[in-house]
């Protein structure tokens, strides 16, 4: 994975995203909604990884990870649901839109070194 | 704690479940026992030693269980569970076209992740076999208390997230309070009991599939031939055994062969083993 765009409104979560994608070797990029993901995506041209918050102002997390899924399949963009709706429902319709795993919040750093960089733990 | 309780403690915990602490683990007993004592409202490690050493069954089950490590996750390193998938079992399921009947045990079950990802990866890929043969998992840990858990089948949002693609997750689990249980389909194909590895398992039966992951480790050379030897007494000829990454048979035990078709620590009873199960 070379770019991963962080998609989430609040700052702290970005930033801790942050710490763990960098500290896998893996570069950065940020968006604090759907549209402006959206444009980051575009503008960066190399993003093949997503961690996608589900409840945002302006675009929310599902309408952009349809978005992005018009443009990008997945062997080209694996995309992460990561959102504290953590029930049966919420989880489907994000698998039938598109997304490749789920994190229901709180994560841990292992949770997201395995399901966004399909990195091994000890 | 003093050297005295250190090595009263360090014994105990050898004779009931075999693990070999060696010296200079004061910080892993203090970080276990001290809150285990609170439970029991004990003032600490010297008041928890003098009522052990007055003999106290449950304090000493409870110590023994505290000691011991259940850290695990679903498809935990994941290359045995590929292997058990693209080559232990097809060559199981061709050798056991008359009997139709499966057994595999996991011995160290801990929380149940590895039964439940054997359970999984059953469904997922051998539909036929769950559906038409007598498949069993056993599942044994040495603490009542897991065994326990293992039976509810039910995992915090964090634990049912290591280890499990989500889409395994929402096909084979339901909702509950709390976080996650395992669906029925999958937990009827799961036994549980308790098992202490010390002692005689000839009463569990033979199995096909051995899981013997990450508990070694804990042991003195001594007792992990022991315990080998009791393996190899309970697995078919044909059977198969499966360690931890860590984890090897040489220098404890002559009567395994490794299996080369695989990358993990796969072994096989040698032709002429002389397996030893003690009662």
């Amino acid at each position: 994975m070379k770019k991963v765009m962080l998609v989430d409104d609040s700052r702290t979560v970005r930033l801790i995203g942050r710490q763990i994608v960098e500290g896998a070797g893996v570069a950065v990029a940020e968006a604090e909604n759907g549209e402006d993901a959206l444009e980051v995506f575009h503008r960066e041209g190399d993003v093949d990884g997503v961690l996608l918050d589900w409840n945002m102002p302006v675009m929310d997390g599902l309408s952009c990870l349809k978005a992005l899924r018009r443009v990008a399949d997945a062997s080209r963009l694996r995309i992460v649901m990561c959102t504290t709706e953590n029930d049966f429902e919420h989880i489907s319709q994000a698998l039938e839109a598109g997304a490749d795993e789920y994190v229901m919040k709180p994560f841990t750093e292992e949770i997201i070194r395995e399901k966004l960089l399909s990195l091994a733990t000890a | 704690m003093n050297q005295e309780e250190y090595d009263f403690l360090s014994r105990l915990v050898m004779r009931t479940s075999g693990l070999h602490l060696g010296p200079n683990k004061q910080y892993l007993l203090e970080s276990r026992l001290i809150p285990l004592a609170q439970s029991f409202d004990l003032e600490g490690i010297p008041e928890l030693v003098a009522r052990l050493r007055r003999s106290d069954a449950l304090l000493e089950t409870a110590v023994t269980e505290a000691m011991t490590t259940n850290e695990t996750s679903f498809f935990r390193d994941i290359t045995p569970f590929d292997e058990l998938r693209d080559t232990i079992l097809p060559t199981l399921i061709a050798d056991r076209g008359t009997s139709k009947s499966l057994r595999i045990w996991c011995s160290a079950s801990s929380t149940g992740q590895e039964p439940f990802s054997i359970a999984i990866l059953l469904h997922e890929h051998f539909p036929e076999i769950v559906q038409n043969w007598r498949v069993e998992i056993l599942a044994t840990d040495i603490a009542e208390k897991m065994v326990s858990r293992c039976r509810s089948g039910e995992y915090s949002q964090l634990e049912v997230q290591r280890g499990l693609p989500i889409r395994l997750m929402v096909k084979h689990f339901e909702q509950c309070d709390g976080g996650w249980r395992v669906k029925d389909d999958l937990r009827k194909l799961v036994s549980f009991r308790r098992q202490n590895l010390l002692e005689s398992f000839r009463h569990l039966g033979r199995f096909d599939v051995v899981f013997c992951r990450n508990v070694l480790i804990y042991f003195d050379a001594e007792t992990k031939g022991r315990i080998l030897g009791q393996i190899c007494g309970c697995l078919h000829q044909d059977g198969f055994l499966v360690l931890g990454a860590a984890e090897t048979v040489i220098g404890l035990s002559e009567s395994f062969d490794r299996f080369r078709d695989c990358k993990s620590a796969v072994y096989r009873p040698k032709a002429d083993s002389a397996c030893t199960v003690s009662r």
